[in-house]
């Protein structure tokens, strides 16, 4: 299969309209051009609600004069449209410089195919929406308890170009599938909730590698088991985190304290502690945007830049932060590809793609034995930072009480609150059973998918957000 | 905007025998603006627009969008929802909205003084933001950002059941994200100013904000766990009733989601809570003179004196149960079919200041942030339990500055233990209004 970035914009369009955006005298000038289709499908009350399918298509026109960014964005790609762009995003820098600038684009690199074995457009939508009716019976089949399912289906193909007056024009082809089931259960404490998602960088072979009916009949699994839940304790407590979900942790711990835009503005609780300690010695945490399929991974990050593997912490010492190319070009270093974007509207800025704590040595059933009361923690929602103090919330969806190095009753929702560098410290137990989950991560306004990843670890102490005596 | 209004109408004339076809067209310039350290960050200027186009064959329901104005490739659109509503199944209460009479509030929430304002009288008002929040307390160390952002926008829905409704808007705002710092500590805090036009924009307010809010949690700490009375501060108390508002949906409540379901006429809440969406506040920041199906939107009250009197409903929930749209559709723009949701949600006010509320309350926390709200409020269980920090409240006056905590309860409990409600009403840039909220018998977790 080959695909190439000349189906969106020609390249001799591109090279003139970064003349257009130079012309003025800018220091830099990059044209993103997307091309997106989207299906999706919503179940909800036992009837396939609706389908919809959505285009977009624009591109997004940077020019950066000094310190500043001069930003504009078009849904007309003919040349006409994109020199429109070009010009607007180019009037920040009207008062100085002029006359025209010649750009070649002598960078030009490959568009990796992408790597989906079955495209979503290839696949009939009745065979899509028989995944939702699939999963609405499987959930329901689960327990008379079950009371109410939603589902939904997604896929996307999002083509990229990306070209700047480096010369670089490069591209990308990702295609992305995502389902979700949500099932509430009714019972005589009142109604609970339990979810669960599938969501990878590939395409319809998605489904054969996880069956639709495992993913509702955990969703209903939560539902259920939290109906007999009891209030979550109050108060500071040892949590055992269950691999796969809790990468989350680590993500909303110091994910966004690493991202250069924070550290550069003094807006995080990591700046100036390169080569320092600032975890347990057991933690080693890396952003990755090549491991194959993750819902974070991409050939390329949304500025053209290959995605690569890069340590931030080794054995708690902190090695290096996370950058895109505005940032890494004020430093004089190179972007780590953590320039990413939600469309071709949006500016680019750093972002995680993968964020992953690299496996241990323990036992997980050996962990939660050795820890005599606390909570086990099967499955994290979201979560939330302020990077610059550190502090961070994330919310308990599956929980469980230990007592004496067993897992007992289940625990109703709450969140958990930490201080990201205390919280890295207290690790104390980190297992061999690896796993990585998808989700999406908002900043400044703009989402993208990410991916976490982590083994069964321990944190000492962390404030447990419930309403019981602890 | 006629064209848009036109563009709309002539797709919705499209449709076939024993089909209902609505298009939705959307249109918005946005500028945002970011000063950083005396200089403009990013300036992004760019027109946006877009049709999305809803079809019910027989009562089967698809839909299609496409980012652009472009009338063939709304047609392209018109027959991808089409054939997408093949795909749906047969539902006798789907189907579009039908004129119902009511007529629309006339409300001016267009400011022309948006459109004439210069883009370098924009980036002064950025830059200005910033260097008078540093100016302003010698413990502020970064102004992170400093944003002006301005929207001006219109949309028109035409149906082929009658519908043909167009609206537009115009928004400004002033934003900082500042960070105070004193010795090895630090804190956040932001403050923002929002309008419907320049003249609205109160640049001071958003100053006093950002200084207060980061420099009086410089030096908290983790207080121990306790049970207290909490007052929660009038954007805590906005993002609380946004959440309300989604169990106040009809459509959760049909669909056995919401822990309001069949409870019509129980009291649910204290009696001083009556609890009103009035969208034809001009006051309110989601003031709108028609819903997102392009019926007129109307006063709505959902308790009153304590008492749960009714739901929220757009035309499909409304047939689901049994009832009228009440005119509360609400769509995330042309990529979205329209949900049931609140646009101007607000608690009849007392009559005590939040001082006032404080010295009431005597012992307890006043909460000045709430972080978590996603993962820790639960619309279907009542569960609640969200990350905050704020200042104690000891012998009725605000007392050492808490962090690192999470409060906790249900949703349930807390309508039946409010204490008092504040009089000091603000209309936040949410779906909901800001007032001061006092609450018996919290859990706050800290050490």
């Amino acid at each position: 299969m080959t695909t190439s970035t000349s189906e969106l914009v020609d390249a001799s369009v591109v090279e003139r309209t970064l003349g257009v955006a130079m012309r003025h005298g800018a220091a830099f000038a990059e044209v993103f051009v997307e091309d997106k289709r989207t299906t999706g499908i919503s179940l909800d009350d036992r009837r396939v609600e609706e389908l919809t399918s959505g285009r977009d298509r624009g591109a997004g026109i940077r020019v950066v004069v000094g310190e500043t960014t001069g930003f504009a964005h078009t849904a007309d790609l003919s040349e006409k449209g994109l020199a429109e762009a070009a010009e607007a995003a180019a009037a920040v820098a009207r008062s100085g410089g002029g006359g025209a600038r010649e750009v070649a684009l002598g960078d030009r690199r490959p568009v990796a195919p992408s790597r989906a074995e079955i495209l979503p457009e290839g696949v009939e939508k009745a065979t899509k929406v028989e995944l939702l009716r699939r999963a609405d019976e499987a959930a329901r089949a689960s327990g008379s308890s079950i009371v109410q399912v939603s589902a939904g289906y997604g896929d996307s193909r999002r083509r990229i170009l990306v070209a700047n007056s480096d010369g670089l024009l490069t591209g990308d082809d990702q295609v992305r599938t995502r389902f979700s089931v949500m099932c509430v259960a009714s019972g005589d404490t009142g109604m609970q909730t339990g979810y669960e998602s599938l969501a990878l960088t590939v395409g319809f072979e998605l489904f054969d590698r996880f069956p639709v009916e495992d993913a509702a009949s955990v969703a209903a699994g939560r539902a259920v088991a939290k109906l007999s839940a009891r209030p979550a304790p109050s108060g500071v407590l040892p949590i055992v985190i269950k691999s796969g979900t809790g990468g989350i942790l680590f993500h909303e711990a110091c994910g966004h304290g690493l991202e250069a835009d924070h550290v550069v503005k003094d807006a995080s609780a990591y700046r100036g502690r390169i080569g320092e300690l600032v975890a347990s010695p057991l933690v080693t945490l890396v952003d990755d945007g090549t491991p194959a399929d993750q819902w974070g991974t991409a050939s390329i990050d949304d500025e053209g830049r290959p995605a690569q593997r890069n340590v931030l912490i080794e054995n708690g010492v902190l090695v290096d932060y996370m950058w895109d190319h505005l940032r890494a070009r004020k430093e004089g270093r190179e972007s780590s590809g953590n320039g990413r974007r939600q469309s071709y509207q949006h500016l680019p800025m750093v972002r995680m793609t993968n964020t992953y704590l690299i496996a241990g040595k323990d036992d997980p059933d050996e962990i939660v034995a050795q820890t005599p009361y606390g909570v086990y923690v099967a499955k994290l929602g979201g979560g939330q930072v302020n990077t610059a103090t550190g502090d961070f919330v994330f919310g308990m969806t599956e929980a469980f009480l230990i007592e004496n190095g067993r897992i007992t009753e289940p625990l109703r929702d709450a969140n958990l609150i930490g201080n990201g560098p205390d919280v890295l410290r207290k690790i104390d137990a980190v297992g061999d059973d690896f796993e990585m989950c998808p989700g999406t991560c908002g900043k400044d306004g703009q989402s993208v998918p990410v991916g976490c990843g982590q083994a069964t670890l321990r944190v000492s102490g962390v404030t447990v957000g419930g309403t019981a005596g602890a | 905007m006629p064209e848009l209004l036109d563009l709309a109408q002539r797709i919705a004339a499209d449709a076939r025998p024993g089909e209902q076809v609505e298009a939705y067209v959307s249109w918005h310039r946005d500028t945002d603006i970011r000063a950083y350290g005396g200089e403009v960050e990013s300036l992004s200027s760019a027109e946006s627009s877009g049709i999305g186009v809803r079809v019910l064959v027989g009562n089967r329901q698809g839909f299609a969008y496409v980012g652009n104005l472009d009338e063939g490739l709304a047609r392209e659109a018109l027959e991808e929802a089409r054939d997408n509503a093949g795909f749906a199944t047969h539902d006798e209460h789907a189907g579009l909205a039908v004129p119902d009479g009511v007529p629309v509030a006339p409300l001016e929430l267009w400011d022309d003084a948006l459109g004439a304002l210069a883009t370098e009288a924009k980036v002064a008002l950025a830059l200005d933001l910033e260097r008078r929040v540093r100016a302003g307390d010698a413990r502020i160390r970064q102004v992170v950002s400093s944003d002006y952002g301005d929207a001006l926008g219109e949309s028109a829905i035409a149906t082929s059941t009658g519908i043909a409704s167009s609206s537009r808007r115009t928004t400004c705002y002033l934003a900082a994200d500042v960070v105070a710092g004193a010795g090895d500590d630090t804190q956040t805090g932001d403050g923002y100013t929002v309008g419907r036009g320049p003249g609205d924009l109160d640049v001071e307010a958003a100053v006093r904000d950002a200084i207060e809010r980061s420099t009086r949690l410089l030096g908290a700490r983790k207080p121990h766990s306790a049970r207290l009375d909490v007052v929660l501060d009038r954007r805590v108390t906005a993002t609380l009733l946004a959440v309300l508002a989604g169990t106040l949906s009809g459509e959760e409540v049909a669909k056995g989601r919401s822990l309001f379901a069949g409870r019509v006429g129980e009291e649910v809440a204290v009696p001083a809570i009556t609890l009103v969406d009035d969208p034809t506040n001009p006051l309110a920041f989601g003031a709108a003179a028609v819903d997102a199906e392009g019926l007129a939107c109307r006063r709505n009250a959902l308790v009153e004196a304590g008492r749960l009197t009714g739901f929220l409903y757009d035309s499909y929930s409304a047939r689901l149960a049994g009832t009228r749209s009440t005119g509360s559709a609400v769509r995330g723009g042309f990529k979205s079919t329209p949900g049931v949701g609140a646009r101007a949600l607000a608690l009849v006010p007392g009559t005590l200041d939040q001082r006032e509320v404080v010295r009431l309350v005597g012992d307890g926390l006043l909460v000045q942030g709430i972080s978590g709200v996603h993962s820790g409020v639960n619309p279907v269980s009542g569960d609640f339990s969200v990350g905050a920090e704020g200042l104690m409240i000891r012998g009725g006056e605000l007392a050492e500055p808490v962090r690192e905590i999470t409060i906790a309860s249900t949703i349930q409990r807390m309508l039946q233990h409010v204490i008092a409600i504040g009089a000091d009403v603000e209309w936040l840039p949410s779906s909901a209004a800001g007032v001061s909220l006092a609450i018996a018998d919290i859990a706050m977790s800290g050490d």
